[in-house]
């Protein structure tokens, strides 16, 4: 495939075919070699090709082979002859990080990080077909679908204060949950307030680096050293079905014919199938920042029993990284309402954007770029120069290079828990099977990725974190 | 890609590499038998099909406008009994597959039981995909599946 280097970081497949824009794809020469091996570029490519897309189809720096939409992959589309597609938001709609600061230090809870993790492991219900602890009707979670994090906060879980520093407040207001099926409300209820499994984890971090001390303290991050709390998780079942079913209401209603990947299915946005889709989007994306909530509560109520005391546990940020969401973008000199879907992929806007809290709003949003199980994860800055070259968009974590299959046959889950032991790192989870499976070596080198993103200034470096204590589901 | 060896069909599925997620062939002398080979297949990532006590029995119905999307529903319904029910399958027992004006309708019997603390639940498949669906039919029928992990 023609590929046409644009600089060190930057490549563009040029407009050919079918295609309606180029693609631009954003990786060092090391990533790209990754790329290049599976059908991320081609997929990008089919991207292109979609109604109303604008400028460039993009593949972030962490781009890897996805279904119909790349992972990694950001495009929007014009609202009047666009599409929506729920293979460019993914199964696991708000799929998400949530990031918690503390006060305190490595030291503070040495004594004490066993304890903390195997609380923390209690509490907050993960894995595989546990349920959650809230036994649920189901008007109560049409009203969480409504009002997402908003609702967490009126019965009880955390402060008002973690809705404003959270994306869309903790609540995307075109929510509308009567268009979801009986099946997604059923696979909902026994899951609010769980972390799923596969890659979904909770770590307890120290700040390793910080590389913009200033940005960093607008964060709340102070010094090396100090302890921050990470959530990992999404929508759980009812993003997923939402997903499946939406998929097959438009295979239904507009056909497969001309597609080039079946996942890629969409309807017009200003169709009513499309705005169904998307007002129930919204509503899974509400369950996922309550969902973030809820745990969040958990683990400061846990920092408080085992170590006395949760004050200072304020919420850095908390980020999506599979959603669609209508956004306000210049393009081609002109300011433009486009819906843009980032799939596996994070929000970067930079200084001045009114969507980011006003603490942040004179430096740019936190972006926050979880690692693999057991390896450094990332905070950064968005930019301004991102709205230009990603509709403000950039990577949101590892990226696999290893099937799950591969993962299995070469690690053992008892060997990659001793070997993060012996690094340090605590380690709870209810599947060592799971354990092997997120091998850290599966994954692509985040330390790369985040690069990257600074360097092609889509996303700027201001602190390292890494796990002292990992749960995973 | 799938050898030609005649014993093939021997193997109820085998999985392939897939960078992010799983992907899994499944085999069958009919179609209906690699359907339900395709179910162990995905259950198989999830539980080990063979520890499940056969207690339980659903009668599951499904329709698909082309066959792609007849296995698409039939295997997404594992999902759903399990998240939505806690039933966890054994089998795919039974089942049937009819061509009708409009696509195709699926019957089976879902043979398993309900999930308790004696099941190791060690993996869980969110979604099912079309990403690189395969269904042929020679003389032999070969599903190769795609599952969102």
């Amino acid at each position: 495939m023609e590929l046409k280097k644009i600089n060190d970081y930057t490549w563009e497949i040029p407009k050919q075919g079918e295609m309606r824009v180029p693609a631009i794809i954003y990786a060092s020469e090391r990533l790209l070699e990754t790329v290049k091996k599976d059908q991320t570029l081609q997929q990008a490519k089919n991207v292109a090709c979609l109604p109303g897309i604008q400028k460039y189809s993009y593949v972030m720096p962490d781009g890897h082979q996805g279904y119909g939409f790349p992972i990694g992959g950001v495009a929007a589309f014009d609202l009047e002859e666009g599409i929506i597609s729920p293979g460019g938001v993914g199964y696991d709609i708000n799929c998400g990080v949530r990031l918690l600061r503390t006060d305190y230090r490595e030291k503070d809870i040495s004594a004490k990080r066993k304890e903390l993790l195997a609380e923390i492991f209690k509490e907050v219900p993960a894995g595989v077909g546990k349920g959650g602890i809230t036994k649920l009707s189901r008007s109560v979670l049409m009203e969480i679908l409504v009002k997402g994090a908003e609702w967490a906060v009126e019965n009880g879980y955390g402060t008002k204060e973690d809705l404003w520093l959270t994306e869309e407040n903790g609540r995307m207001k075109d929510a509308d949950p009567s268009y979801l099926s009986s099946r997604a409300l059923e696979r909902g209820i026994p899951q609010l307030g769980t972390l799923g499994s596969g890659n979904h984890f909770l770590e307890i971090q120290k700040v390793e680096k910080i590389y913009n001390l200033e940005i960093a303290k607008v964060f709340g991050i102070d010094e090396e050293g100090q302890i921050l709390v990470m959530i990992h998780c999404g929508s759980r079942g009812l993003g997923h079905q939402v997903a499946t079913d939406f998929i097959e209401l438009m295979e239904n209603k507009i056909g497969i014919k001309g597609l080039p990947d079946r996942e890629l299915i969409n309807a017009p946005i200003k169709s009513p199938l499309g705005q169904q889709y998307y007002k129930s989007m919204c509503a899974a994306v509400n369950y996922a920042f309550a969902n973030r909530q809820m745990i969040a509560h958990w683990v400061r109520d846990v920092f408080a029993k085992v170590l006395g005391s949760s004050a200072g546990m304020r919420q850095i940020y908390d980020v999506c990284h599979n959603v669609a969401k209508i956004e306000k973008h210049k393009i081609d000199g002109k300011e433009k309402l486009v819906c843009i879907h980032r799939k596996g992929a994070t929000r970067s806007f930079g200084p001045g954007r009114p969507e980011i809290p006003e603490i942040y709003r004179p430096y740019g949003q936190p972006v926050i770029i979880p690692g693999s199980m057991g390896t450094a994860s990332y905070i950064l800055v968005g930019t301004k120069e991102a709205e230009e070259l990603s509709f403000s968009s950039t990577a949101h974590g590892a990226g696999r290079v290893m099937s799950r299959h591969e993962a299995l046959r070469r690690f053992r889950g008892e060997q990659i828990r001793d070997q993060l032991l012996a690094k340090g790192i605590e380690l709870q989870s209810t599947s060592l099977k799971g354990v092997a499976e997120e091998a850290s070596a599966a994954y692509k080198d985040v330390d790369e990725v985040v690069r990257t993103s600074h360097e092609v200034g889509i996303g700027r470096l201001v602190a390292k974190v890494v796990p002292l204590g990992v749960m995973k589901g | 890609m799938l050898s030609k060896g005649k014993s093939s069909w021997r193997n109820k599925f085998i999985y392939l590499d897939h960078p992010a997620d799983a992907k899994f062939q499944a085999f069958g002398r009919t179609l209906e038998e690699a359907f339900a080979h395709a179910a162990l297949a995905v259950v198989s990532l999830m539980w080990e099909p063979e520890k499940v006590k056969k207690r339980q029995r659903r009668t599951v119905l499904v329709q698909g406008k082309d066959l792609e999307q007849l296995l698409f529903k039939f295997l997404s319904e594992i999902l759903y009994l399990f998240e939505a029910k806690g039933f966890l399958l054994a089998e795919a027992e039974d089942v049937k597959i009819f061509k009708g004006e409009n696509g195709y309708s699926l019957q089976a019997v879902f043979n398993g039981d309900n999930l308790n603390n004696n099941y190791v639940i060690f993996g869980e498949v969110k979604a099912i995909t079309y990403h690189d669906m395969i269904i042929r039919q020679n003389e032999e029928v070969l599903i190769q599946v795609v599952v969102d992990m």
